[in-house]
This record gives structure tokens, C-alpha cells and sequence, in this order.
């Protein structure tokens, strides 16, 4: 036998190792992602809503800001990986940083 | 010139575009399908109004994930032209190839309306064709049309002469009561610094065929083609 096929064996061999041992250690995550507009920023529609508000019989409502609610499950090796992830969502889809803020929570474990 | 223009699922303004290039202005035209990897062949890319892909989550901001997105940076980058109208200003700020972002109108509503516009620099390949007529009249149909950048970002682009178009009466004289949907400064359209990338809310497609009763909007093609005639 010939050093080649062996040595292809031996990688092909600790590939699907260091997979398993990644599938062993992977974990699901919940997220609840909120989106909300930078203080700055005007919301002329919570602006609406709050005189809304008002008008149902509740004068002492203020600061009514409309934000964005997102859920999803994910998988990763650790609570840091799983917001390594996150961040890069928030920063690059789920919210523009031009004109909002973004927090999340993690909970471990699957949508129930 | 080669024209192409970029259509998203939801893209509604694309075929308007079309129309006007290639009937109006005779010249070669394509429709770029969102998938498309490769504009080379372009030197002017337009991302149209419309609704890409749904405007689902804020308006423009899964469109710039496309292919054809990537594509249209590369080519911002060596220089060439792009042009983004309505649902096409918002997808570039998404991109970040034009600064700030672009929020629910002031007043909730969907304006549709011909506003007038004045013509902020006349040095712009866009807008060379304008240095007669500084106030123009063009039709806007937007429900996120007010535009917002930070107070340091809007010095900035100030500084350099980055906005092109701003809401005004018919006399020029630009003021609150001027302004349809809230947006900071008065801003209808603003250009990146070196100025090959134009974004703005109002719709130039709309107002350029004599049968539709204005044609103002025509000229910022038509100062294009003389740009582009000097450059090949």
C-alpha cells in the first residue's frame, strides 16, 4: 500500500471527528431581538400613537416609541459564539445602526 | 452609453426607466435581474423605485444582499455612474454607498405629488443640463421618503456640497412649508463625495415623456449622455 491513500484516510478520518465533536457541542439557541430608533430620532408614528393613547382615556401616557420584535433560533458552540452571531445580524440586516438601537436576549434550548 | 437597471422581485418603476432610456433617449438599455453577478458592461446602473422584496423588516434592506447589489458597489467603486430613485435611494443608503437613512414621511402618509425641486449644483455630470433652470418640477410617490443623517454626517455632507436636490416652492425659496415629508434639511437627493452616485426620492422617469405633461426630469439623463460622450 502506498503512503498517499493512507495519509488521505487519516485526514478524511479526523475531518469527520472534529465534525462530530462540533455536532456533539453545538447548542440551540432562542433569541428576542429588539429593534428600537435612536434617541435622536423623530417617530412621527408612536407620536400617533401616543395621542391615541390619550384620546382612549390614558393623558398621562409619554415617550411612546414604536420598536421591531424579532424571535429566532440559531445554533453555536457557546453563548459568546451564539452573540458573536447576533451582533453581526443586528449590525448588518436586522437593524440599520444609521437610526437604531438593538439588544437581545439568549435563552439556551429550542422554541417551545 | 450602456444602461442597465436593476430589477428586485417588487421593483415597480423599473420598466418606466427602461422606457425613457431606450425610447426617449435611444440608447441601449438592459434590465438586470437581482441575481446578475456581472455589470461590466455598463457604464451607467440605475436601482429603480418600487418595493424590492416587499420592503419587508425597513425599505430597501434585504435588496442589498443581492448579487446584483455587490456588483453595483464594485462598480461605484471604479468610478462609474449609479443612480438610485425612490426604493433605489433607500437600497443605497441600506448599501451604504450614500449616507443616512430614509424614515416614514413626517406625517404617516403616502405623498403622491409633483413637488418642486432646486437644483442645489449645476457641476454634476446629473445635473449640467439644469444650469439654466434651477427649479424644477418632479413628481414624488413615497411613504419613507424623509431623510435623516446624523447632525455630524449632515454637517459633513453640507460641507462638501453633497446635496443635489432640495424641496422648495415654486419660487426656489426653500422652507418648512416646503418640505412634503420631514426630511432634515429639506433634502430630496443627495450625491457620495465624489458625486458618481446619486440618490434622490423624487422620480426623473416620471417626468421626462411630453406626453405625461412634464419634462423636467429629462434633463438629468440627457446631462448624463453628454458626460459619458466626453468620457468614452
Amino acid at each position: 500500500m502506498s503512503v498517499a491513500p493512507s495519509g488521505a484516510l487519516l485526514a478524511t478520518y479526523s475531518f469527520l471527528f472534529i465534525r462530530l465533536e462540533k455536532q456533539a457541542v453545538a447548542q440551540t439557541y432562542q433569541a428576542q431581538i429588539f429593534v428600537t430608533l435612536r434617541p435622536s430620532v423623530l417617530d412621527p408614528a408612536g407620536t400617533a400613537v401616543q395621542s391615541g393613547l390619550h384620546q382612549l382615556g390614558f393623558p398621562t401616557v409619554e415617550h411612546v416609541r414604536i420598536g421591531k420584535y424579532v424571535e429566532l433560533t440559531l445554533e453555536a458552540a457557546s453563548e459568546s459564539e451564539a452573540k458573536t452571531q447576533l451582533d453581526k445580524m443586528c449590525d448588518q440586516l436586522l437593524a440599520n445602526p444609521v437610526v437604531e438601537n438593538y439588544r437581545f436576549e439568549l435563552t439556551p434550548g429550542d422554541a417551545s | 452609453m450602456n444602461v442597465g437597471i436593476i430589477v428586485f422581485p417588487g421593483s415597480n418603476c423599473d420598466r418606466d426607466a427602461e422606457m425613457v432610456i431606450r425610447d426617449l433617449l435611444k440608447l441601449p438599455v438592459r434590465l438586470v435581474w437581482h441575481q446578475e453577478k456581472d455589470l461590466s458592461d455598463l457604464d451607467l446602473i440605475i436601482v429603480p423605485g418600487g418595493f424590492s422584496y416587499g420592503d419587508y423588516l425597513r425599505c430597501g434592506a434585504i435588496a442589498q444582499f443581492s448579487p446584483a447589489m455587490a456588483a453595483t458597489i464594485h462598480h461605484a467603486e471604479q468610478g462609474k455612474l449609479v443612480l438610485g430613485i425612490c426604493n433605489g435611494f433607500q437600497v443605497l443608503t441600506e448599501i451604504g454607498l450614500l449616507p443616512g437613512a430614509l424614515m416614514r414621511n413626517r406625517d404617516l402618509h403616502f405623498i403622491c405629488d409633483r413637488v418642486s425641486l432646486r437644483v442645489e449644483r449645476t457641476d454634476l455630470p446629473w445635473t449640467q443640463e439644469y444650469a439654466t433652470k434651477k427649479v424644477i418640477t418632479i413628481p414624488i410617490a413615497h411613504g419613507e421618503g424623509c431623510y435623516y443623517a446624523d447632525a455630524e454626517v449632515l454637517k459633513e455632507m453640507e460641507a462638501h456640497n453633497q446635496v443635489v436636490f432640495r424641496y422648495c416652492d415654486s419660487t426656489g425659496s426653500v422652507d418648512e412649508a416646503s418640505n412634503p415629508n420631514g426630511s432634515l434639511n429639506n433634502i430630496a437627493g443627495i450625491c457620495n463625495r465624489q458625486g458618481n452616485v446619486l440618490g434622490m426620492m423624487p422620480h426623473p422617469e416620471r417626468a421626462s415623456d411630453p406626453m405625461l405633461g412634464l419634462t423636467d426630469g429629462i434633463h438629468l439623463f440627457q446631462g448624463l449622455m453628454k458626460k459619458v460622450a466626453i468620457a468614452h
